[in-house]
């Protein structure tokens, strides 16, 4: 009896406790704060992604939940156990290291097994699991190799499954891709994606290519200044972005400043000094302040000779800004165009070319109308 | 390809210059002690037979060839004399370097670890003694061994020992000598594969269970060999052939061949034996010589 009043229920104990939560975690390196009091909860078998500028903290908090980094204020808990203060060595956690890391005197496949010899598995288990990991990353073959007879992408796949041996309740990785060339970059992000899926493990990526993380992870926290400016998912963070640095950093963005002019069924009416009165949706939180921005991506900009014609179409584009193309850029699959509106502003628009002789390509000078729905603007306050 | 053409030339009379310097200056006098060393002392001037004489003719040059020969090197080995020497000259270059390693790995270690900007004072600080000249480095240590010297001074102030301690004329001030002069020999090319050493290995090692101490045997000892070798090598080679610090620190019970060498030229005049002396030390040193030289391909290939 007393042993089941002094454990906690199982059950609730599993919904509750997210695998890696981070509390009020202060780094400072002298007087410079390189994470200022950040809080973060992660579940287990998520792919989360810290995305930011360079120097915005992202990897020192990498580097705090590997251990290499002591936080001056906060817990980090892991299951429930603070292991702030936990060495590097004693933690269930392993690291990918930008630029990898390989030990250049071993082979391989003894970087592979370097951990598990750590961990003291016997010889014979020890053979078996390189051999699983060797499969798992597809490097058969390459086993006896030293680092410097790999190439990037094969380096890259010793560096994985290294960190991979010792089955870590989370896997970080430090800009695992930057060393990469583009084409090799998008098939190696896929199948870091697959690989996760199947294994289960919790991912904890650091990148600042946006695109990167937006494409491996399910959940995204955007970073500056030592501070979380947003976590959510990808969709949600270019659809929805908390603030202007979001919407700016996170993919292009039109941008204009203006006042709250009124409201009316569920829509308000922003006057705008670069692009005169937009429509725009009535966001769920309420606006509080009069300054406001109004930011419309790209791609929900349609260009088009004269205004659209369609009555289904006509009664949703409530917001039509003449102008003059000042510049296009074919870039293959979408063409972007610079517009220079009568108001005044440049609004920028991008139109996939979904047909391959496009007679509705336009040409600098050309005049058109710029037209985009209520929905389609975002309302940020700060 | 017209560039390369104008500058093929220069640049074969650059890669020749080093070519021209080692035949002038090492190759050349090589072969003079070659030569001597299988000659025959004489009470002569020059004080050898036989003396090549280009002027006397075909026939007289032959003569001279036939009169060479290998008495000189039968003697050294048959010789306790100088068999002792070249053990002792080993013995003492294995201990001194095994005692430079122990002494200068921890050393070169801590500089690798220190500050960047302290790294270069501390780089600093071993290279300044040798501003000041090795001799007089040596009589200083005299100065501070001897009877009356700083070290009994400050033993008997420190009421260590009674009364002085004999260090000069010993082994001990010999190791303490060649230790004391070697030491950036063996330093600098072991702080200089430690220094270029990724911190993030050490990291990983740490990352994947390794205790600071094994991460230090299993990845620091084992990425720093080059090194270890380069300064092994660096320092063994020239104490194999120490004269000055032996002759000036050590008793002179039992000589290193440096010290043998010089008493056959200068003290016996016996020029051959001297020379045969010389050969056989160079022959001794040419299996870590070539050791050295490999790895220092193997480098140059590595940082290519």
């Amino acid at each position: 009896m007393a042993d089941k009043l002094s454990k906690p229920e199982p059950g609730a104990d599993a919904a509750d406790i997210p695998l890696l939560r981070i509390e009020a975690v202060v780094k400072k390196f002298g007087a410079f704060r390189a994470v200022d009091r950040l809080s973060l909860d992660i579940r287990a078998g998520e792919f989360f992604a810290l995305l930011g500028p360079s120097g915005c903290g992202k990897t020192t908090l990498l580097r705090m939940l590997a251990g290499f980094e002591t936080p001056d204020e906060g817990r980090i808990l892991l299951n429930g156990r603070d292991i702030a203060q936990v060495l590097p060595h004693q933690r269930p956690v392993n690291m990918m290291f930008q630029n990898y890391a390989l030990f250049p005197h071993l082979s391989a496949r003894d970087n592979i097994a370097f951990g598990l010899k750590r961990a003291g598995v016997p010889r014979s288990q020890i053979n078996s699991r390189v051999a699983e990991l060797v499969a798992l990353v597809k490097l058969e073959g390459l086993e006896q190799r030293k680092p410097d007879q790999l190439s990037g992408g094969q380096k890259q796949r010793v560096a994985l499954a290294r960190a991979l041996a010792r089955r870590p309740q989370v896997l970080l990785l430090d800009e695992p891709l930057a060393a990469l060339d583009k084409k090799l970059r998008e098939s190696t992000q896929l199948e870091l994606m697959e690989l996760q899926r199947r294994l289960g493990t919790t991912f904890i990526i650091v990148t600042h290519d946006q695109e990167e993380a937006m494409t491996v992870a399910s959940r995204i926290g955007v970073m500056d200044s030592g501070r979380l400016e947003q976590v959510a998912t990808p969709r949600e963070l270019y659809e929805a972005p908390h603030s202007r640095w979001i919407a700016e950093f996170v993919g292009d963005v039109n941008l204009f400043e203006g006042q709250v002019a009124s409201r009316e069924a569920g829509r308000l009416m922003i006057s705008t000094k670069g692009a005169g009165e937009i429509f725009v949706t009535e966001p769920r939180q309420p606006i509080t302040k009069t300054i406001v921005a109004v930011a419309i991506r790209p791609e929900k900009v349609k260009l088009s000779r004269r205004g659209p014609v369609s009555d289904a179409v006509n009664s949703h584009a409530l917001n039509r800004l003449e102008g003059v193309v000042t510049d296009v850029g074919y870039l293959g699959g979408v063409t972007t165009y610079q517009v220079k509106l009568d108001t005044g502003a440049v609004l920028r628009s991008s139109m996939a070319n979904t047909a391959r002789l496009d007679m509705d390509a336009y040409h600098a000078s050309q005049r058109v109308v710029a037209w985009f729905t209520p929905d389609d603007c975002v309302v940020l306050e700060q | 390809m017209s560039a390369r053409r104008i500058f093929a030339a220069p640049a074969r009379l650059a890669a020749i210059a080093p070519y021209l310097w080692m035949v002038l200056f090492f190759l050349v006098p090589f072969g003079f002690v070659l030569k001597i060393s299988l000659s025959q002392t004489a009470i002569a001037q020059p004080p050898y037979l036989p003396v090549f004489d280009l002027t006397q003719g075909f026939a007289a040059i032959k003569a001279a060839l036939a009169a060479l020969s290998l008495d000189n090197f039968r003697l050294l080995i048959s010789d306790d004399l100088y068999v002792l020497s070249y053990l002792r000259s080993l013995v003492v270059a294995a201990v001194s370097t095994s005692i430079l390693l122990v002494i200068g790995y921890p050393i070169a270690y801590g500089m690798a670890r220190l500050p960047q900007r302290w790294q270069s004072v501390a780089m600093m600080l071993v290279i300044v003694p040798f501003w000041t000249s090795f001799l007089i480095r040596i009589y200083a240590w005299i100065n501070i061994l001897q009877h009356d010297g700083l070290l009994n001074k400050v033993l008997l102030a420190l009421h260590l020992v009674s009364a002085p301690v004999v260090w000069l004329s010993t082994d001990s001030a010999m190791y303490l000598g060649i230790v004391y002069s070697y030491l950036p020999f063996m330093i600098l090319p072991l702080y200089a594969t430690l220094a270029k050493m990724d911190p993030a290995l050490l990291e990983a090692a740490g990352d994947l269970g390794s205790s600071p101490r094994q991460a230090f045997w299993l990845v620091t000892v084992p990425l720093s060999l080059p090194g270890v070798a380069a300064g092994v090598l660096l320092c063994f080679i020239p104490i194999v052939g120490e004269f000055v610090i032996p002759d000036l620190l050590a008793g002179s019970s039992s000589m290193m061949i440096g010290q043998t060498l010089w008493l056959e030229f200068f003290t016996n005049k016996d020029w051959p034996v001297a020379s045969a002396a010389a050969v056989l030390l160079l022959i001794m040193l040419l299996l870590p010589l070539s050791l050295y030289d490999r790895l220092q391909r193997r480098q140059l290939e590595d940082a290519r």
